[in-house]
């Protein structure tokens, strides 16, 4: 009888998940009246607007992740290694960006970074996408902070570094080639959160006017009928295909850590 | 100077003294080592030579040169930890290769110095195999090589047996002096274990409370323990309190009579004296030492080749030791006898010292 119970909640859970997603791809493939085709994906795929924006994002994507880890890895360790008591500030301040609304924090980029401040970012395109970056670093780092910090608790992070000190390597080598090597599972399931936050980020791409895919797919979706269905569902797709890698990952990194 | 040379060492955390006044000096290819309980501050002495530890004052050479404020990297020293510490992600050929790829040194020359390593230890096969699939004892020898690799100048092992289980651990030792050996390299082994450090050591440092309470070849602490610290913390030991009478010819009255060591003691006459005894020293029935005490049985423990019996003589307990032998049975409980001492044997505790260090 409960068996029968939690099957059905699990059924209407599936159902409350799959039903708008199977409407949406539904109706994406009704461009064509009268029968079913792909006619919305051609278009979209087709559009230049599309490939260009995408491939600014998934750029700026790849430039975050490494910025994040650039930022988040020595921090993490050295936060561990040498200031456990800050932990729980460290903590803290990664979790602001959840708190703290991302136009609040592009309304206040501006504000520091406008061209008549000390350092005009916004004045410059190279400039503007650097802000861009940063601000997705933020955005990102509640995800990636934690993702590290728990791949650092499954390495004794002291013993390892005084072992290699010990054999003469310096900080650089042993957060390249001990420290990341062994938190590299952690690191990238926060590199594909970073990902998937960054594709399809609106706000802070649409304010600082910023050629990205978020402001491309809202425009489509003002619009258009049928594209912004279909483009809906590649995000969809896209975002999927993350997670699936980070299992993938997450897998494949088993073999060379600790039988638990 | 010696080779490696400790001089006034002090460390302190917060208002701790962990480590008060300490000195010593090792010879190069010498095997010390550091025995005392927890806490006494073996670990902190081991990390100021590794550079981890910052001391507050002192000077720590190797060969001559001052390495007290040079960083962990730039020493030469190798160390081997308790908890293995093996790179996880690496191989073992590679974990055994890390100090030669930080030198620097040419692919060639550092893989024929991990198989010569791989093949000191008696793991030549096992390069390919990642640190979890390897036993703890096959683990701390690939630890081992490691910290060997890259020719340091000193060795340091803290407790690294304490991980293992009780058979691995005598083998594993006895393997870890035999590398050693062969490698004349400069070694300091911690541990709290007794008869770890009595087995392998050239030296033992005994530690409590921060200072080197003695140093000196196993058979001399064990032999001639000279405070009642060390007495009571390498081995078993039965101590008889008494007041000495004569300085020249070493008469002490204890309780249960006077006895005469027949050597002089370094004491004023009347001084409260402790007479110590090893279990090994004292023998039952008259005449087989030049003191014999009046004693009851109280206590006997048959433990194979060897039976412990614990008597009294004048409201002290001593534990006597006697080798197993079928036509001579124990002594029945409660039974009165004597047991009989070779003055040699008797140890005079250096009670100033020992109540200086028991603070
Ligand atoms: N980083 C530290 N901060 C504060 N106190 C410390 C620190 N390291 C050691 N201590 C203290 O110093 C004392 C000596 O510690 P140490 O680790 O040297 O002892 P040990 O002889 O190695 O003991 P054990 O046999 O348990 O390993 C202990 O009381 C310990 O609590
Ligand atoms: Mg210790």
């Amino acid at each position: 009888m409960t068996r029968l119970w939690s099957w059905g909640a699990l059924l209407i859970g599936v159902a409350f998940f799959l039903m708008p997603l199977y409407g949406m791809t539904e109706f994406s493939l009704k461009m064509r009246r009268g029968e079913y085709s792909f006619d919305a994906y051609v278009t979209v795929l087709g559009d230049p607007r599309f490939q260009a924006t995408f491939g600014y994002s998934v750029l700026m994507a790849v430039l975050t992740i490494l910025c994040g880890v650039l930022l988040v890895v020595p921090t993490a360790f050295w936060v561990r290694l040498k200031l456990p008591g800050l932990r729980p500030w460290v903590e803290f301040i990664t979790l602001l960006p959840l708190v703290i609304p991302s136009i609040v924090v592009v309304f206040g980029y501006i504000r520091l970074y406008n061209t008549s401040s000390w350092l005009p970012l916004t004045g410059s395109v190279t400039g503007t996408n650097m802000l861009l970056m940063f601000g997705y670093t933020v955005l990102a780092l509640p995800y990636m902070y934690r993702a590290v910090d728990t791949g650092l608790r499954t390495i004794d992070v002291a013993t390892l570094t005084e072992a290699a000190q010990s054999l003469g390597a310096g900080w650089v080598t042993i957060l390249a080639r001990v420290i990341l090597p062994n938190v590299l599972g952690a690191v990238l399931s926060g590199a594909f959160l970073t990902f998937a936050i960054v594709i399809g980020e609106f706000t802070m791409a649409a304010l600082l006017d910023r050629p990205a895919f978020g402001p491309y797919m809202q425009l489509l979706g003002a619009n258009r009928a049928y594209e912004p269905a279909a483009l809906a569902v590649i995000a969809f797709a896209i975002t999927w295909a993350c997670m699936g890698l980070i299992q993938l990952v997450t897998r494949f990194s088993k073999h060379n850590r600790v039988a638990r | 100077m010696a080779f490696l040379d400790l001089s006034h060492l002090e460390k302190a955390f917060g208002a701790m003294r962990v480590v008060k006044d300490f000195n010593l000096g090792i010879d190069k290819g010498e095997f010390v080592s550091f025995l005392g309980p927890s806490g006494c501050g073996k670990t902190t002495v081991l990390r100021m030579v590794a550079g981890f530890e910052r001391p507050d004052s002192g000077a720590i050479t190797v060969d001559g040169r001052d390495i007290t404020g040079l960083k962990p990297n730039q020493r030469s020293i190798g160390m081997v930890f308790q908890a293995y510490a093996l790179f996880p992600n690496l191989t073992v050929a590679e974990n055994v290769g890390f100090g030669l790829k930080v030198a620097g040194v040419a692919k060639a020359e550092a893989g024929e110095r991990v198989a010569e390593m791989l093949a000191l230890i008696g793991l030549p096969d096992l390069g390919a195999r990642y640190p979890f699939q390897l036993s703890g004892g096959q683990q701390q020898r690939v630890a081992l090589a490691r910290a060997l690799a890259p020719r340091p100048q000193v060795l340091l092992l803290d407790e690294p047996l304490s991980a293992l289980d009780a058979k691995i651990r005598v083998s594993l030792r006895t393997e870890i002096r035999e590398i050693q050996q062969r490698l004349g390299i400069t070694t300091i082994f911690v541990t709290h274990d007794q008869e770890e450090a009595l087995s392998i050591s050239d030296r033992i440092v005994v530690m409590n409370g921060g200072i080197a309470e003695q140093t000196g070849r196993p058979l001399e602490i064990y032999n001639r323990p000279r405070t009642r610290f060390v007495a009571n913390f390498v081995g078993t030991l039965s101590m008889l309190e008494g007041v000495l009478q004569d300085p020249a010819t070493g008469r002490v009255s204890l309780a249960e009579g006077e006895v005469t060591l027949g050597r002089p003691i370094e004491r004023p006459a009347g001084a409260a004296i402790t007479l110590a005894l090893r279990p090994e020293a004292l023998h039952l029935g008259g005449g087989r030492g030049d003191i014999v005490l009046p004693a009851r049985v109280t206590e006997v423990h048959f433990l194979g080749s060897v039976i412990r019996i614990r008597v009294e003589t004048g409201g002290t307990s001593l534990s006597l030791d006697t080798f197993n032998r079928p036509e001579t049975p124990p002594p029945p409980l409660g039974s009165q006898t004597e047991v009989s001492i070779a003055a040699s044997d008797v140890i005079v505790l250096d009670d100033a010292r020992a109540e200086q260090g028991a603070h």
